[in-house]
């Protein structure tokens, strides 16, 4: 039972490999013996209300920009109505590109793409009307007053006034006092609950948050979270990119990994964090071992090539980490070491791991 | 046809517009004043009558172009460049709206601002010099007709320009010289034949002269080339907005 060569590597790059997997390859992550299964921590796809009819159904969408830059190779991607979908991934990765092609702010170069059964592009004011969209950027009409710029974008997609609603849309984001103020009066954090009113003023179906809280405060990225969820509770189809894992684990049911254009990885989010919520605890030996006492195969260890290092890797959402028992069992085994440490396999990591395996 | 987002557009065009009424006001009460103390009073009392008419009198129309096509292109191309500078163009695009209903709605309120400015620049100039209008429908025709052309022109110019400094550009340019050039200030046979002759390129000779002649009844080139050429202009202004969409230049990468 001698486990060596993935040492080497970046501690995150095994179980990248791993969760690369297709699901039916498992066993996957190394789990410790006295570990209960994870339960799962965000949204429970069976208590989500995402129901089995498709909303956004993306088809081969490619996109290559006049300079040649292909920003989109091939992305195919379904999304359940009442999803909240987490599109994850670094700057430049494509995100925006392919929320643009969706929203009608880019043209693709090819593959199609369909909004509740319209076609974006043959049927664009069907498919648009459902549509929510609140740009990354803060993009406002300075000189307007708050009330008008939202009862605006609810006109532009030729709804009747509703001055009810927009109260209750403002109200819900906590501008209400601030309607009649100017636009560009208003705090960053109020401008990017401005864009979310003005992008629900029309009652969408399917709501797109490009970066939803970069540039915001903690406290106010909780709210926004709760509001997210609220609509969510309604109906509607949220789809949202971030940069932050944090954000998509908190919220997303699905999460679907891009990079450099590239679709690499859709999984359920308590799927994710199930198989990625691993720590590993380092030891560094006295003296070098040649091969892992027969005593600890249970732990499932890893060697350094050199013998100096053991690596333990558990699963933190277990009851028990088995680290009392296998120092125990190191112990009674003879070995011994000089230091120690623990580290988490984060989100952040993997993503890092997921992103750089490909450059 | 969303009708509902084609008015609601054009509101909002026309609000920036009352927003800031007084300038929109003020400033061609002002420059047509200027222009009558100048041409009417100062110089014009040394010029004899020009086709039976007083010189002060003769370029009320000329004027009124002069306004009609600076003020067309200014406030179409701002009223499409600043949401696309600004950024907020993402909402139009994103919207259920053709491109069609969006160009109605811009140019629709930028003809509406500059109609009004020029029947303002009207006002002002009866005050300075008696008018009468032969062709009151013509007149209101060229009227309508011009704003739209050069709205258009405008719209086209706003998507066209990647900073202030070309939307500047044009209008300092382009419609300045063929305005002055284009027989705002003089009749075209005031002019060596050989300076005739090149005048019949500039299409604002055409539209000077057919609104003079609604006016008067008498223009240096015939109503019809005029009407002719501002049909011309709107023709092309469409066809190139029209593709403009079409292939989302500037617009959609």
């Amino acid at each position: 039972m001698l486990a060596v060569s993935p040492y080497r590597q970046p501690a995150a790059v095994p179980i990248l490999q791993r969760l690369i997997r297709p699901a039916h390859d498992e066993p996957t992550l190394p789990v410790n013996p006295n570990a209960t299964p994870a339960a799962p921590r965000t949204a429970d796809p069976k208590t989500s209300p995402a129901d089995d009819r498709v909303m956004l159904l993306i088809e081969r969408l490619s996109k290559v920009y006049a300079g040649g830059f292909k920003a989109l190779d091939n992305v195919s991607l379904e999304v359940r109505r009442g999803e909240i979908f987490a599109l994850l991934g670094p700057n430049g990765a494509g995100k925006t590109t392919l929320i643009g092609i969706v929203c009608g702010l880019i043209t693709a170069s090819s593959g199609s793409v369909r909004v509740d059964g319209h076609d974006i592009v043959r049927n664009y004011r069907a498919a648009r009307s459902l549509i929510g969209l609140v740009p990354q950027e803060l993009t406002t009409d300075a000189f307007e007053k708050v009330i008008d710029t939202t009862a605006f974008s609810r006109g532009l997609f030729g709804l009747a006034p509703d001055p009810a609603h927009i109260e209750k849309v403002l109200r819900d984001l906590s501008l209400w006092d601030k309607r009649n103020s100017r636009v560009r009066e208003l705090s960053g954090g109020m401008k990017r609950r401005l864009l979310i009113a003005k992008a629900l003023a029309h009652e969408p179906e399917v709501l797109f948050l490009d970066e939803p809280t970069a540039g915001v405060d903690v406290e106010l990225r909780r709210d926004m979270w709760l509001q997210v969820r609220e609509l969510r509770e309604r109906g509607v189809t949220v789809i949202l990119t971030t940069h932050y894992i944090e954000e998509a684990e908190e919220m997303a049911d699905r999460i679907g990994v891009i990079n450099r254009g590239e679709l690499i990885l859709v999984q359920e989010t308590a799927e994710l964090m199930r198989r990625l919520g691993s720590k590993q605890l380092t030891l560094q030996l006295n003296e070098p071992l040649s091969g892992i006492p027969a005593t600890l195969a249970a732990y499932q260890l890893e060697l350094s090539e050199d013998g100096h290092t053991l690596i333990y890797t558990y699963d933190t959402h277990g009851e028990r980490t088995g680290i009392t028992a296998l120092l125990g069992d190191l112990s009674s085994a003879g070995v011994r070491f000089t230091d120690l440490r623990t580290r988490e396999t984060s989100l952040e990591e993997i993503f890092v791991s997921l992103v750089s395996s490909q450059a | 046809m969303n009708f509902r987002a084609v008015k609601t557009i054009y509101l909002f065009e026309m609000a920036r517009t009352f927003r800031t009424l007084l300038q929109s006001i003020l400033a061609p009460v002002l420059t047509t004043s200027l222009y009558f103390v100048v041409f009417g009073a100062a110089i014009g009392a040394r010029i004899p009558e020009m086709g039976g008419v007083s010189y002060g009198a003769f370029i009320v129309p000329g004027l009124i172009m002069l306004m009609l096509l600076t003020q067309s292109v200014s406030n179409a191309s701002f009223g499409i460049y600043f949401p696309r500078f600004s950024g907020t163009i993402y909402e139009l695009l994103s919207a259920p709206v053709s491109s069609f209903e969006l160009v109605l709605a811009f140019v629709g309120a930028a003809a509406t601002k500059a109609v009004l400015i020029g029947l303002i620049t009207l006002a002002t100039a009866s005050a300075f010099v008696p008018l009468e209008i032969a062709h009151p429908v013509w007149m209101a025709a060229f009227l309508v007709l011009t704003a739209l052309s050069f709205s258009l022109l405008g719209f086209i110019l706003g998507i066209w320009a990647d900073s202030f400094e070309k939307l500047g550009f044009v209008p300092l340019l382009v419609i300045t010289p063929l305005t002055f050039l284009g027989g705002t200030f003089y009749s075209l046979d005031m002019l060596p034949p050989f300076w005739q002759t090149v005048s019949l390129v500039n299409p604002v000779v055409y539209l000077v002269s057919g609104f003079r002649w609604s006016f008067y009844g008498a223009g240096d080139v015939s109503v019809v080339a005029s009407l002719a050429v501002v049909a011309i202009f709107l023709v092309v202004g469409l066809a190139t907005v029209w593709w403009m969409f079409r292939s989302g230049y500037r617009l959609k990468p």
